[in-house]
């Protein structure tokens, strides 16, 4: 009976073996046309920032240049939605990484009451439309005659949409974060600002920063709620908004993709220190 | 001693100050003013007046039922899409990226790092009348010769399911990535085929990350309309273009107000329906 059963069996999870191999295979193959189709959108902005446009439309492929590198603000009006991208993004960054900060530590360390609905709080902001964001701060604004929609409403919008996004992300890492390392402190004679300032500050600073770079990059890429409240200043996406509606000129290919370089640089050069870290460690 | 230590019930909320402060003030007074405004009548050139003015509601509901449809349905489809195109590859980086992980996580949210508006843009290029797309599915004959992708529900639910699939992607792969691998091992040895552990084992061990995914994508979707203007034609106009251009460009602040409202009104109800379908344990075990 046995010596039977046993060539039945192999023979079965040899079938089953090339199965297997067949069906491991398939999904690598799906993934990798997964991250092709991904990445054809951004391979298509870096081409076309080298194209040579006869007419307005940057659609087709003419032949290669450098002059839109060369000329990157060589398009009226782009130099300065960018600077004003970048003030913006700045200070956003920092003011809503700070209130961000503070909230996470209450939330993660403090029991008291009222936490439930600030939790509520920091979580709606975040599963509200943007164009229900921009619409209402839009008609706070319009009664608030004193304040005209410019830098400061746009600004003012930027550090909104940031913080619930800040607070997530340094509540994250807080949560697993060993308080004995506090106490100690404390035991050893240090004061709570002491205490902040030497122990707690140096171990969620990378928390922090990556907050701070979140929020960057969210502010930076925003359309829909600046749209909404920018008056007549122009940041870059409203820039490119602008110039979508009369063919798109390559120069803002080229600053597409210098954010996408300048991004990706960083993810990766966090990613090693992580890395580089996580060896030390063990 | 100091302030603190007299006061220590005082700390969390001075830490929660500032910021709930800025939110009450910039998100939560924002929404009042909304609704505010939303029940105004009049016109910007002889002022509103706030008239409980529920009409524009209606009128809203009667006039752009179209669009409001229109929105829904093609976030539905989006986020539908995502979820299928993007779940097995969740599951690939989860079970087989090995170290390589956090380097293919960087490949899936690659497209945020692109400008929202210059992605879109390049799919106005991938999509054009004279593009690589269009003249194979024309060869293939899939695509009348005269046939064209711009300008078509096609183009816009397209470009929606790229924009916010990393939404989709991401929640998935954390649900994948914090499952026991010993319990589809366990499944397979008490004799359950490998189909058999996915569909018993692994997929309910995901749904909060289905449910996290669903939610992230087709909120921000179904307000979406940069899509709708860039790919789309005037009969692809989802509620989001209607809201734009009463706000900004006819200056129609409570019908636009009101339009808003219902927008999230709609995707509270479909959230909901939602939460219910697939068990509202699954949306709060992700909410909280």
């Amino acid at each position: 009976m046995s010596s039977i059963a046993v060539p039945v069996r192999r023979q079965r999870s040899a079938l089953a073996k090339t199965l297997a191999f067949v069906r491991y295979h398939v999904l690598t193959v799906y993934s990798l046309l997964f991250f092709a189709y991904l990445l054809l959108p951004i391979a298509i902005v870096v081409v076309f920032s080298f194209n040579h446009p006869t007419g307005k439309f940057n659609y087709i492929w003419q032949g290669f240049t450098w002059n839109n590198w060369l000329n990157w603000d060589g398009v009226p009006g782009i130099r300065s939605a960018i600077i004003l991208s970048l003030e913006i993004a700045l200070i956003a960054s920092l003011v809503a990484t700070a209130l961000g900060t503070l909230i996470a530590l209450a939330l993660v360390r403090y029991g008291f009451r009222g936490r439930a609905t600030t939790n509520m709080l920091i979580f709606l902001p975040l599963s509200t439309p943007e164009i229900v964001l921009g619409a209402s701060l839009l008609t706070l604004f319009l009664n608030v005659t004193w304040l005209p929609f410019g830098f400061w409403t746009i600004l003012i919008a930027h550090i909104m949409f940031c913080i619930s996004f800040a607070v997530v992300t340094v509540k994250a890492r807080l949560v697993g974060f060993d308080r004995h390392l506090e106490e100690a402190a404390m035991d050893l004679g240090a004061n709570e600002w002491v205490t902040f300032r030497k122990v707690t500050m140096p171990l969620i600073a990378p928390a922090i920063l990556a907050a701070l770079l979140l929020c960057f990059a969210i502010s930076i890429d925003d359309f829909v709620v600046t749209y909404f409240n920018s008056g007549s200043r122009v940041t870059f996406p409203l820039f490119v908004w602008g110039a979508a509606r009369i063919g798109a000129p390559p120069q803002v290919n080229v600053i597409g993709t210098a954010i996408f370089v300048i991004a990706v640089a960083g993810m990766l050069g966090s990613m090693l220190l992580q890395m580089r870290r996580g060896k030390g460690a063990t | 001693m100091n302030f603190f230590h007299r006061h220590r019930g005082l700390t969390p909320y001075l830490l929660l100050a500032p910021g709930i402060a800025w939110l009450a003030v910039f998100f939560v007074v924002p929404l009042g003013y909304l609704a505010y405004q939303s029940l105004q009548s009049g016109n910007i050139d002889f002022g509103y007046a706030f008239t409980w003015s529920w009409g524009n509601y209606w009128h809203a509901i009667r006039d752009y039922r179209a669009q409001f449809v229109r929105s829904l349905e093609y976030a539905g489809i989006a986020t539908a899409l995502a979820l299928v195109i993007s779940y097995p590859v969740a599951y690939w980086i989860a079970f087989r990226g090995g170290r390589w992980k956090n380097l293919l996580l960087l490949f899936i949210v690659a497209p945020f790092f692109v400008t929202y508006l210059i992605r879109t843009l390049a799919w106005e290029t991938i999509l054009s009348d004279n593009g690589f797309v269009v003249n194979t599915l024309q060869s293939l004959h899939l695509l009348g010769s005269d046939g064209r992708l711009l300008a078509t529900s096609t183009a816009v639910v397209t470009g929606i399911t790229y924009n916010f699939l990393p939404f989709m992607a991401l929640p998935l792969y954390v649900s994948l990535e914090q499952i026991d691998h010993s319990l589809i091992e366990a499944a397979e040895d008490l004799y359950a085929s490998k189909v058999h552990a996915f569909l018993r084992v692994t997929l309910p061990l995901s749904l909060p990350g289905v449910v996290a995914g669903t939610l992230l994508t087709f909120i921000p979707a179904a307000g979406d309309f940069i899509n709708a203007q860039l790919l789309g034609s005037p009969e692809n106009h989802m509620i989001g273009n209607v809201i734009q251009s009463k706000f900004l460009e006819l200056t129609d602040y409570p019908a636009a107000a009101s339009m808003s409202f219902i927008l999230m009104a709609a995707i509270l109800v479909a959230v909901f329906a939602y939460a219910r379908a697939i068990g509202t344990e699954q949306l709060t075990g992700t909410a909280v």
